[in-house]
């Protein structure tokens, strides 16, 4: 357990599954313990795959967001996994303790449909904005939606 | 554009997603400012916005402009939104995603074996790193990351030295280029060539390898390959004498590039760049040193940090990265190792192409590794290695399958553009094209 969350090891490397509702102020106090750089921030749709193995007490969500925080010091790394549930998916925006995730956000909403509160620019930032959907959800299969152009010559 | 035609275009572009373009200074003039400020110096918003304060708000004395997304200086498709007082730039913010081809989304539909094929092309500059960092993190997750013969585990050192060579000459060719110095884009475009046409003979292509793979490499080093190393590595320093006289020794060059562009350590630890640009601060953080992988704790080698983080300290670090990576090379030509140059594992490693022929099992196995690929437990790995721009990594999230359930590539060029409006702010929109240039973004690893 650190900070009151479940730790699991995933091949030798440290993973700790925070509560979506304690997220924030257990990412300010592993910031506090030495994790001064998030270097990565994804998230995956296990909508396909749900019987994935977690630790005791906690609950599989259909979305999960997966950061990577980096200690200089320690030259340690310590992986972040938070369920997000379909019927609601938000999650604190980091923006404020990590401006580095800005754009990594915006990513995984645009291809997620992920919403971070507090995030001072939530928009798509790979896709068109006129885009539908978000492509790396599984229900959102290759080539299911026709190309989508616009203002091209028809 | 004025600012009246880019409102109407967003207005027809809108949606509930919201525009992504740079809105009016009227529009959002604290909470832009603190985004670009505040952020990362700990700030207020109050605090940010005084500070950020130019005497001008007016919208009449500014103009927002369009640099790009076809601009040869911004190395590809990189569109960046200007707002310029007279000729400094108050406000900048980078727009990407032309590129975008859905790389990640392929990869969940390639095997293990096919995805090297597909994050290869992710940093075209440097593709060997690309493909090392998807093999280690699969290794990783099948369990034989300790596994990898020796001589494969060299080799891999070998091309991604030389790949960091060829990509910091590709950067010297550009930022000449971007500067003015157009010879230098000649030269360094020749230097690299010698290296590409090394990685011609080794794995068949210049670019876009598809050589380093999970279990090891495609094939063993060719004959002669020996003296071709020597040979780029006898050429080589004469050459960077010379880009020596021709750049880092001219007042021109120096004037150009000194106190352009300024980064902060604490700015460049927030905004999680990494690579010249965070070692420019005079942060030696140096993922070959501090958290080594392959064999790099067995060889010597210098991280070369700067001093002030403004665009002459990157490029002073390419350049004398360009060294480092020759001497860990001479050390590599020393120590390569005999022995077999992938994991005589069957369950990833296709059977030689002699075997085909006289064994009927050994024709199945072989078809089976390339059509079906190989199992791998589930679970979710994160490596991360250091390229020329910086820490790639590559999260993989396998569900047991031949394909990977999630395959994320970290790029460090996606990460490292987002400093980019706090180097330019404030400064003239000539040095714009100094700063994207010392940045060395490769946008097809932005945009994936």
């Amino acid at each position: 357990m650190l900070h009151d969350c479940p730790v699991g090891d995933s091949r030798g490397q440290t993973v700790v599954f925070i509560p979506r509702d304690r997220y924030l102020g257990v990412m300010k106090k592993l910031a506090d313990d030495g994790f001064t750089m998030c270097v990565d921030l994804t998230a995956v749709d296990y909508l396909s795959h749900p019987g994935r193995s977690l630790p005791e007490g906690v609950q599989a969500e259909r979305f999960e967001v997966v950061a990577n925080l980096l200690s200089m010091q320690r030259r340690e790394r310590l992986r972040v996994r938070v369920q997000v549930p379909e019927n609601d998916p938000t999650l604190e925006s980091l923006f404020d303790l990590h401006p580095g995730t800005e754009a990594m956000e915006r990513e995984v909403f645009d291809m997620f449909g992920i919403s971070f509160s507090g995030h001072p620019d939530l928009t798509r930032i790979l896709m068109p904005e006129d885009w539908d959907g978000h492509p790396l959800r599984k229900d959102f299969a290759q080539g299911r939606i026709p190309v989508q152009f616009k203002g091209a010559a028809s | 554009m004025t600012i009246s035609d880019l409102r109407k275009t967003t207005v027809a572009a809108g949606t509930s997603e919201g525009a992504q373009e740079m809105k009016p200074r009227s529009e959002s003039t604290a909470k832009e400012l603190f985004r670009e400020v505040g952020a990362v110096l700990r700030m207020s918003e109050a605090e940010a916005a005084q500070l950020a304060d130019t005497g001008v708000v007016s919208e009449d004395q500014t103009m927002i402009i369009n640099m790009g997304p076809s601009h040869p200086s911004t190395h590809g498709v990189l569109r960046l939104m200007l707002e310029l007082q007279g000729e400094t730039v108050l406000r900048c913010k980078p727009i990407i995603g032309y590129l975008h081809t859905g790389m990640e989304k392929t990869g969940e539909s390639l095997s293990f074996l096919q995805g090297g094929t597909n994050v290869t092309r992710m940093d075209y500059a440097s593709p060997l790193n690309n493909e090392l960092v998807f093999s280690l993190a699969t290794e990783k997750l099948l369990g034989i990351d300790q596994d990898i013969p020796e001589r494969a585990v060299w080799m891999r050192m070998l091309l991604s030295e030389l790949n960091r060579m060829s990509s910091h000459l590709l950067f010297m060719a550009t930022n000449g280029m971007d500067l003015g110095a157009v010879s230098m884009m000649i030269y360094g475009w020749r230097e690299r060539e010698e290296v590409l046409r090394f990685f011609q003979k080794v794995t068949g292509l210049r670019m876009n390898h598809n050589f380093i793979r999970p279990g090891g490499v495609a094939a063993d080093l060719p004959p002669g390959w020996r003296d071709d190393v020597l040979h780029i590595l006898d050429l080589l320093p004469p050459r960077l004498e010379e880009y020596d006289v021709l750049m880092t020794g001219q007042p021109i060059w120096r004037e150009r590039l000194q106190g352009i562009g300024v980064i902060t350590k604490d700015e460049a630890i927030a905004l999680g760049a990494t690579g010249p640009i965070l070692r420019s601060t005079g942060v030696a953080w140096d993922l070959r040193r501090d958290m080594p992988y392959l064999r790099y704790d067995d060889v010597d080698f210098d991280v070369i940090v700067g001093t002030y983080g403004d665009a002459f300290d990157r490029y002073s670090i390419r350049l004398a990265e360009i060294r480092e990576s020759m001497k860990i090379v001479r050390q590599i030509l020393d120590r390569m190792p005999k022995g077999n140059f992938r994991i005589q594992d069957k369950k990833v490693t296709p059977p030689p192409r002699a075997r085909i022929d006289e064994s009927m099992e050994a024709l199945i196995h072989h078809f089976k590794i390339f059509t079906e690929g190989f199992k791998v437990p589930e679970g979710e790995v994160y490596v991360a290695i250091e390229s020329p721009r910086g820490e790639i990594g590559c999260y993989i999230a396998s569900d047991g399958s031949s394909t990977p359930y999630r395959m994320h590539v970290r790029a460090p060029s996606f990460v490292n553009i987002q400093a980019l409006p706090h180097m330019m702010r404030g400064g003239l929109v000539a040095d714009a094209v100094a700063v994207i240039s010392s940045v060395d973004p490769v946008l097809g690893e932005v945009d994936r």
